[in-house]
């Protein structure tokens, strides 16, 4: 069986999961909490235990596990991931001709909240008060389509893909108008909504969709259409302990309290004995606690620094690569998180100007 | 009673450099509770903490009290600038996590 971890270790690493409250929650490794234990800020001990690992990559998700690290951290960076990334996004919508039963309002708010696949760093924030926009912070699509009947339908038919055509808009009937020099600038880079399935509008033959959108850089703070992630959580590491051995019908019913895959029932001469597989896989549900013989054979814990993060993303993650003409080919959104919060805490350490002669020392080393 | 407002300046009632609450603007708990972190981690510090004084009003004030008679101000500098390694350093480590993982895939697809 596995050993106990000392308790004064279990209270620094790892949030306890009891029948009715969760001990440890808060992290205590502060200097002086702990006699005998240094816990002052040291870089390269963080260096040392930090480490980040990919467990899955692809086109619209990311995940991977932070390992070593403080949850304050771990949660600045999700809240940036979803406040402070920007975008581009459809603000503006010109509403030339809309024949359709979607009124003027919801389409504009539907087509707002369509991800936009371009580069947000390759343009500029519109500046207060313009209202036209100019080549370097604005995108233009235009959506124009008009729906008919189709000539060659059979008479009796009453399937509308036959009837009509263009009777659905989808978001890939979303063109880009490209003002300025962008067509020169952004020539390979086919600028338009990242999916283009998304239903926007039904129309019947006589009716018709006439808009002009533009499209500015935002960040989620201002509105959620501006958040480049679906969802971005994060959980801790689940650590099951058994306490003692678990034979037989118990171990079955032991390993039906957890998610699949987690416990798992081996023969072992004879006899069958619970094993913890895969921790990482359980859900936390708590079931076992609700069975007096199993309780006490299981100890339910978290790892207090060593965080499982799921970022579903908006835009497509690899796009950026092909965008990006600068030294740093692999920069994502995820990265530019880390990126905003130090440029953020950089432009704390300015000090404020009208201050007691205390405060310039601030101003001696600026980040 | 000590305060540090980056707009209004200093308002300080005694002379104890210390106690000291900054006001910053425009920060939420994305900043606040991180750097709390960062200059609760220091050994000068006796008291950190920070509020959000009204969630209409994007502001917070931070508090640090220290001993030893060490200007507030001071830990405050450190944490800034080590928060500032820290981030530094996972965005290094991420990019590297992410072009092994991407090389890895690579080989598995060749």
């Amino acid at each position: 069986m596995a050993a106990t971890m000392s308790n004064v270790d279990e209270i620094r690493n790892r949030v306890i999961l009891g029948e009715f409250d969760i001990k440890n929650v808060h992290t205590t490794d502060y200097p002086g909490n702990y006699p005998g234990y240094d816990d002052t800020w040291n870089l390269q001990k963080f260096q040392k235990n930090f480490r980040i690992d990919v467990v899955q990559m692809d086109e619209t998700s990311l995940e991977f596990d932070m390992v070593g690290i403080d949850a304050a951290l771990a949660n600045a960076f999700r809240r940036i991931l979803l406040a402070e990334v920007p975008t581009m996004a459809v603000e503006k919508v010109l509403i030339y001709n809309n024949t359709s039963i979607i009124q003027d309002e919801i389409l504009a708010h539907r087509l707002g909240l369509i991800p936009i696949k371009a580069d947000p760093r390759l343009f500029e924030y519109r500046s207060a008060g313009d209202e036209e926009g100019t080549e370097i912070d604005t995108i233009q699509l235009q959506l124009k389509i008009k729906c008919t009947r189709n000539p060659r339908a059979t008479k009796d038919s009453a399937d509308p893909r036959e009837l009509y055509l263009n009777h659905m808009v989808y978001s890939k009937d979303m063109k880009w108008a490209p003002i300025g020099n962008q067509a020169d600038v952004f020539a390979d880079a086919n600028i338009g909504p990242v999916h283009g399935d998304i239903l926007l509008a039904q129309l019947r033959p006589g009716q018709e969709l006439d808009i002009v959108m533009h499209c500015v850089k935002g960040i989620g703070q201002d509105h959620a259409k501006f958040s480049p992630v679906a969802t971005a959580s994060y959980r801790l590491l689940p650590e099951i302990t058994l306490m003692e051995t678990v034979e037989g019908e118990k171990a079955e019913r032991l390993k039906r309290c957890f998610s699949p895959g987690v416990i798992e029932v081996e023969n072992h001469g004879g006899k069958v004995v619970a094993k913890v597989v895969n921790s990482r896989l359980d859900t936390c549900s708590r079931e076992v606690l609700r069975h007096d013989d199993l309780k006490n054979a299981v100890k339910l814990a978290r790892v207090r620094d060593h965080f499982i993060c799921r970022y579903p993303v908006n835009l497509d993650i690899t796009m950026f690569r092909e965008f990006v003409k600068s030294t740093s080919p692999d920069l994502n959104p995820i990265e530019r998180v880390w990126d905003l919060l130090d440029r953020r805490v950089r432009a704390r350490a300015i000090p404020p100007q009208k201050c007691l002669g205390t405060c310039r020392c601030l101003c001696g080393r600026v980040g | 009673m000590v305060f540090i407002d980056s707009r209004k300046g200093v308002q300080a009632d005694g002379t104890d450099e210390g106690c000291v609450t900054f006001v910053l603007h425009e920060e939420d708990h994305t900043l606040g509770n991180s750097l709390r972190y960062m200059v609760m981690k220091s050994l000068d510090v006796d008291f950190c903490g920070y509020s959000i004084t009204h969630p209409s009003e994007s502001k917070i004030n931070f508090r640090i009290q220290t001993r030893g008679g060490v200007p507030a101000v001071e830990p405050l500098r450190r944490g800034l600038n080590e928060l500032s390694d820290v981030c530094q350093h996972v965005l290094n480590t991420f990019q590297r996590s992410v072009s092994e993982f991407r090389s890895q895939q690579e080989d598995v697809m060749d």
